[in-house]
């Protein structure tokens, strides 16, 4: 029960945020659902700060825990720079528009 | 926790809600993912020079942290410089397994350091003797959640990424999602057992946590079928905020566990917008039985098909007034998404109306069609989507149907035993013509017979679509 009480704040957060994220996110026309994804798959790299903090942690000796938090930072920051940069190439795609159609 | 750190985090949130906010709309989004890219690059920038433990020490090993960022950061761009657009949904896979991974290795990275110590984390207060406290049940809660959801993400991630590259074949067997049940639960089960009798557990079984995780990853995705591809890739996309989600907790960080959250949010959504364009539950995906086994498709359409030459078909298309092109997965497959275009162009210059109708599940991921023809510059305002489309469908001459089948096939509305029986499709058969491109009259992805080939209305052109195409476009220019 003390866990609970020591992440009080945390869950009222986590409650809120879900909500939040539905709110925010419902409304996407499936235009951009690929991109959506893609930039959602970059912000899920926040995880990355986690992996700094394990590696900042570890013991200098500890080699195994090292070559794991290592991994954890390498792959996180793929995911960071790689997401959002495609999201980038994605969007400027989109964003080349052309004179308007006969449609309207 | 120092105060600039703590600014540095706040404004990292609001970017990542308001950049979420900002995909809502084609014109905002581009900005809306520079921001919430910038705020990222900020809280790890601001993490890397200014956090601090509860003891007040910095992070260690920064040679280390700050090579890993380097090779992560030259890594992520090389990438993402050189992928193909049409290889978008691999590429998505790939990065979406490979967050997994990182969130799966810091919590074996944690319980490898509390299993040094035998999972002793101080003395209790109120025992002069000295009796050890072990590791609250929360925070193992939250190391495992994060390993086996982490775990899950990685192998769940690779094997999609595997599939959707074609490396990797369906495969499935009878009672597989029995067999998925038992290896997600008995993950649970063990977690939830050594996080009662954390005295006396050997530390061995938080690695037949992972193996369990992984497996089940590995598991829970061979089996599903191409066409189920975008909701698994969904589901895969929320199991990454949520095992992101632990490490919030873990550290008690705001910015980790809102990121986490928004992401499992927006991955749950387009879920569960998935599964509504399919006509499935998400308990039937979460069980892990897709309908890849569906070959059983009951007695198959029968009838003639009529085929029909380029000429003529360059005809029809160019005294048309109104004309839709349906494009599926075949089109990605065919990389036929310039000749598209071109052969788009081409009809407006005569005066006809050319549109695109997308199908929410049409091709791998969701939106998968859309970027596919962004890529080729067709505007976004010339892609309607189902409902306008079917309301469309009446008034047009002709509909040209491009490696789609399952979504515009009648068996979903007329016949109950189908598998894809009451799943939204695209209902061309109100347009006058129909004309559908396909390389053989092989059954698409879900091995059920389209009726809709053997349609009065319908005329095939056989071929590959993108050499199809270009003839049929050197057919339209010969008329002039």
């Amino acid at each position: 029960m003390n866990w609970l009480i020591a992440n009080e704040s945390m869950i009222y957060i986590l409650i809120m945020v879900i909500f939040l994220g539905f709110a925010v996110i419902n409304k996407v026309p499936s235009v951009l659902h690929t991109p959506l994804m893609s930039h959602a798959n970059a912000i899920s790299g926040v995880v990355i700060i986690g992996a700094m903090i394990v590696m900042g942690q570890v013991e200098a000796d500890n080699y195994l825990a090292l070559g794991l938090g290592l991994l954890a930072v390498v792959t996180g920051m793929v995911n960071v720079v790689g997401g959002f940069a495609v999201t980038d190439r994605m969007l400027h795609m989109f964003k080349k528009k052309e004179a308007p159609k006969a449609e309207k | 926790m120092n105060s600039i750190l703590s600014i540095v985090y706040i404004l990292s949130v609001v970017s990542f809600i308001v950049g979420l906010r900002m995909m809502n709309q084609p014109s905002s989004s581009r900005a809306g993912n520079q921001w919430a890219g910038a705020g990222m690059i900020a809280a790890i920038l601001a993490t890397l020079l200014m956090y601090r433990n509860e003891a007040g020490q910095g992070l260690q090993n920064q040679i280390w942290i700050i090579g890993g960022l380097a090779v992560g950061t030259v890594i992520g761009l090389v990438v993402s410089k050189k992928i193909q657009m049409t290889a978008m949904p691999e590429m998505v896979s790939l990065l979406n397994g490979l967050g997994g991974a990182s969130a799966a290795l810091i919590s074996i990275v944690e319980l490898m350091k509390l299993a040094e110590n035998g999972f002793i984390v101080g003395m209790t207060a109120d025992t002069q003797s000295g009796v050890p406290a072990y590791v609250s049940g929360g925070t193992m809660s939250i190391l495992f959640s994060g390993l086996i959801l982490g775990g899950i993400t990685f192998s769940g991630s690779m094997v999609a990424w595997g599939k959707l590259s074609g490396r990797i074949n369906d495969f499935g067997f009878k009672g597989q999602h029995i067999i998925n049940l038992i290896i997600l639960a008995t993950s649970i089960l063990i977690s939830a057992w050594m996080t009662i009798n954390i005295e006396t557990t050997p530390a061995y079984w938080i690695i037949v946590i992972a193996i369990l995780g992984l497996l089940y990853g590995v598991f829970f995705t061979t089996p599903v079928g191409g066409a189920d591809m975008p909701v698994v890739i969904s589901l895969l996309n929320s199991f990454s905020g949520l095992s992101a989600a632990t490490s919030g907790f873990l550290y008690d960080n705001k910015v980790i566990l809102v990121g986490g959250i928004l992401v499992g949010a927006a991955g749950t959504i387009l879920t569960v917008l998935m599964c509504k364009a399919m006509n499935r539950s998400l308990i039937n995906v979460l069980m892990g039985s897709f309908g890849g086994s569906s070959a059983d498709a009951g007695p198959g359409a029968q009838g003639t098909v009529k085929e029909i030459s380029k000429s003529d078909a360059a005809v029809v298309l160019s005294y048309a007034q109104k004309v839709i092109i349906v494009p599926g997965y075949g089109l990605a497959v065919a990389q036929a998404q310039h000749a598209c275009h071109e052969l788009e162009k081409l009809l407006e210059a005569k005066g006809v109306q050319v549109t695109y109708a997308i199908h929410p599940v049409a091709g791998r991921m969701p939106g998968h069609m859309n970027v596919l023809l962004a890529e080729a510059d067709v505007s976004y305002d010339n892609l309607i989507e189902m409902d306008q489309a079917n309301k469309d469908f009446e008034s047009t001459d002709v509909v040209l149907i491009m490696g789609a089948n399952d979504v515009v096939n009648p068996a979903a509305k007329t016949n109950p035993s189908s598998p894809i029986y009451g799943m939204p499709i695209l209902d061309v058969s109100t347009a006058k013509t129909i004309f559908v491109n396909k390389r053989s009259m092989k059954p698409g992805y879900a091995g059920i017979e389209n009726e809709l080939f053997f349609h009065p209305k319908t005329s095939m052109i056989f071929g590959d679509g993108k050499k199809m195409l270009q003839e049929l476009i050197n057919e339209v220019r010969n008329l002039d």
